[in-house]
């Protein structure tokens, strides 16, 4: 697996164990990429990309902070549905990830 | 029959289910988790392969006994286990949970909280950044995934977590530049010492896996600031014993100062709150069985930071509590033995909380344009601004200049505030105050309360 995606980033996380598991593709930013049965969002992500989304209130990227559910860092964006922690949600095949909110969010209040 | 609602299937609450359902009743654990174990025996999902010894090393048969203990009771259906869900509210005898499913609910007669404990963080210039993580991230990411936080790995703080996490790493194959512990020797032997007269075997095994650590190890350390780019840490600042400077290149940094107790909820079931010198933060008042309140039972490291051998001897001492109040029967001889382990894991916490203390003057000293919370980039400079405005209280501070109310709700910057509060006003953290849990205690769908408030 390429470690440097489409845009020259390189992965934050490497793997050290476990790598003989299926493969199971998702898109992140709409570009295809590959994880493994088993990986979290946040472990798949983090294999190929810099970060997990864009801070709200600074400059820097959020990549997760406690992996365990209780700092909230992790919050990602889906193309479609809610948005999801990543630290704690199992990659699915086919999952549609973002690191910015879509084009539409927040939409129009009625 | 009673319902007795046990949330957290961790150490405690693993023990605490089979104490329940070995008297007869068939108790409901709630966890967070997808796999019962908590988070220092965490389970990897089904299709990894690597071995107990490998996962959890000298701790490996205590991991697979409260494993399979679980997994007993699972296989002859007396608990009702619901995993990958949270409490994030209580109401008269109903948890409020939030989950796969929309609105769910659990009632219950008696609630036994075992929610552990996280990371004890202190801001360091910097650690706002993409690749900064507490020690218990590098160690779950390495257990539960198999994967590195980064290519290059500096850890720093001060605790048995530090030297473990730094062990393991350097196993699996990780590169781990250095391993900083802000406590200095000689208060790391002081503490060392009331450890060992309690516990001199986990004493000595701390030591060999600190010798494996080699010349990585050093303590004493100042932090000064993490240097970052664009795409994260790029070297930790640090002072020595001696005041000298280095400078330690990286591209990943973890942060932790030992535990702090996760005690949201067991604020919203009603449990009294005292500050702890010992242990620098405010813990849950109960009495030597974990009762908290009528019908609330607590145990665990949510209660005193006594960690997992601690945590399964109170898991059972809290549920015998419970049964004792329900009238039903309990072995007397067990609960007084179980007790006085108790008594010595609590001499042996008290050494490990006084040989890694809190870094109260780093925080004190902590230049005004630090990040102290993380979620909403609120700096010290902002809370040292704010004091004077809102008085010392920290829920007002809260308020008025917003740390603790981003998204982690104080649980990582909270301590730090109440040091810089103290600071500025020259009052203790007793009087600086508590922030008060507010539920839900974790982000919540507006669905789950929506529906909620439509069967009302």
């Amino acid at each position: 697996m390429s470690r440097v995606n489409a845009a020259g980033e390189k992965g934050r996380l490497i793997r050290l164990a476990e790598s003989d598991r299926a493969p199971l593709p998702f898109y992140l930013d709409g570009v295809e990429r590959q994880a493994m049965q088993g990986d979290t969002v946040l472990t798949a992500v983090l294999l190929s990309a810099g970060g997990l989304r864009s801070a709200e209130f600074g400059l820097e990227k959020r990549a997760g902070f406690c992996l365990m559910g209780a700092c909230q860092d992790c919050w990602m964006w889906q193309e479609d549905g809610p948005r999801i922690r990543a630290c704690s949600t199992p990659l699915k095949a086919g999952m549609r990830l973002l690191t910015d909110p879509p084009k539409t969010w927040p939409g129009e209040l009625p | 029959m009673t319902r007795v609602l046990i949330v957290g299937a961790g150490p405690a609450g693993i023990r605490a289910a089979a104490e329940l359902a070995g008297a007869g009743l068939r108790p409901v654990v709630v966890d967070e988790g997808a796999r019962a174990g908590g988070q220092i025996y965490r389970r990897p999902p089904e299709m990894f392969s690597r071995p107990a010894k490998v996962l959890y090393g000298s701790e490996a048969g205590k991991a697979g006994a409260l494993h399979g203990l679980f997994d007993a009771l699972l296989a002859e259906d007396r608990v009702d286990y619901l995993p990958n869900r949270t409490v994030v509210g209580l109401s008269d005898g109903v948890a409020h949970l939030v989950g796969p499913e929309i609105g769910e609910r659990c009632t219950f007669d008696r609630l036994i909280l075992a929610t552990g404990a996280m990371d004890r963080v202190a801001p360091v210039p910097g650690w706002q950044a993409a690749g900064v993580y507490t020690l218990g991230a590098a160690q779950i990411a390495l257990k539960a995934q198999g994967v590195a936080l980064g290519r290059r790995i500096v850890l720093a703080g001060s605790g048995p977590l530090l030297t473990l996490v730094a062990a393991q790493l350097l196993k699996a194959g990780a590169d781990v530049a250095a391993v900083l512990d802000t406590a200095p020797l000689a208060t790391q032997m002081r503490g060392g010492l009331k450890m060992a007269l309690a516990r001199p075997g986990v004493t000595a095994r701390g030591l060999m896996l600190r010798a494996r650590l080699g010349r990585r190890f050093r303590a004493g350390v100042s932090l000064e600031r993490i240097e970052t780019g664009p795409s994260g840490p790029k070297a930790l600042h640090w002072y020595d014993a001696a005041g000298r400077s280095h400078t330690t290149t990286c591209d990943t940094v973890a942060l932790g100062w030992h535990l702090r107790a996760e005690t949201a909820l067991a604020d919203l079931a009603g449990s009294a709150f005292d500050w702890s010198e010992t242990w620098a933060q405010w813990l849950p008042r109960t009495d030597v069985e974990g009762r908290a309140a009528d019908g609330l039972y607590l145990a665990g490291d949510g209660l005193r930071i006594l960690g997992a051998d601690g945590a399964e001897l109170a898991g059972r001492v809290a549920a015998r509590a419970c049964l004792a109040d329900l009238g039903l029967s309990t072995d007397p001889a067990a609960q007084s033995r179980d007790l006085k382990r108790l008594r010595k894991m609590r001499r042996f916490a008290e050494g490990v909380a006084s040989a890694f203390p809190w870094p109260a003057q780093m925080v004190r000293d902590l230049p005004d344009e630090t990040v102290l919370c993380r979620c909403e980039g609120v700096t010290a400079g902002e809370l040292r601004d704010t004091v004077p405005l809102s008085g010392p209280d920290a829920n007002r501070v809260k308020s008025l200049g917003r740390v603790g109310m981003g998204r982690c709700q104080g649980r990582y910057c909270q301590l730090a505030a109440a040091e810089l509060i103290s600071e500025t006003t020259r009052l203790s953290s007793a009087e600086v105050g508590r922030l008060r849990a507010q539920p839900p205690v974790r982000p919540a769908p507006v669905a789950a309360l929506v529906s909620d408030h439509d069967e009302d």
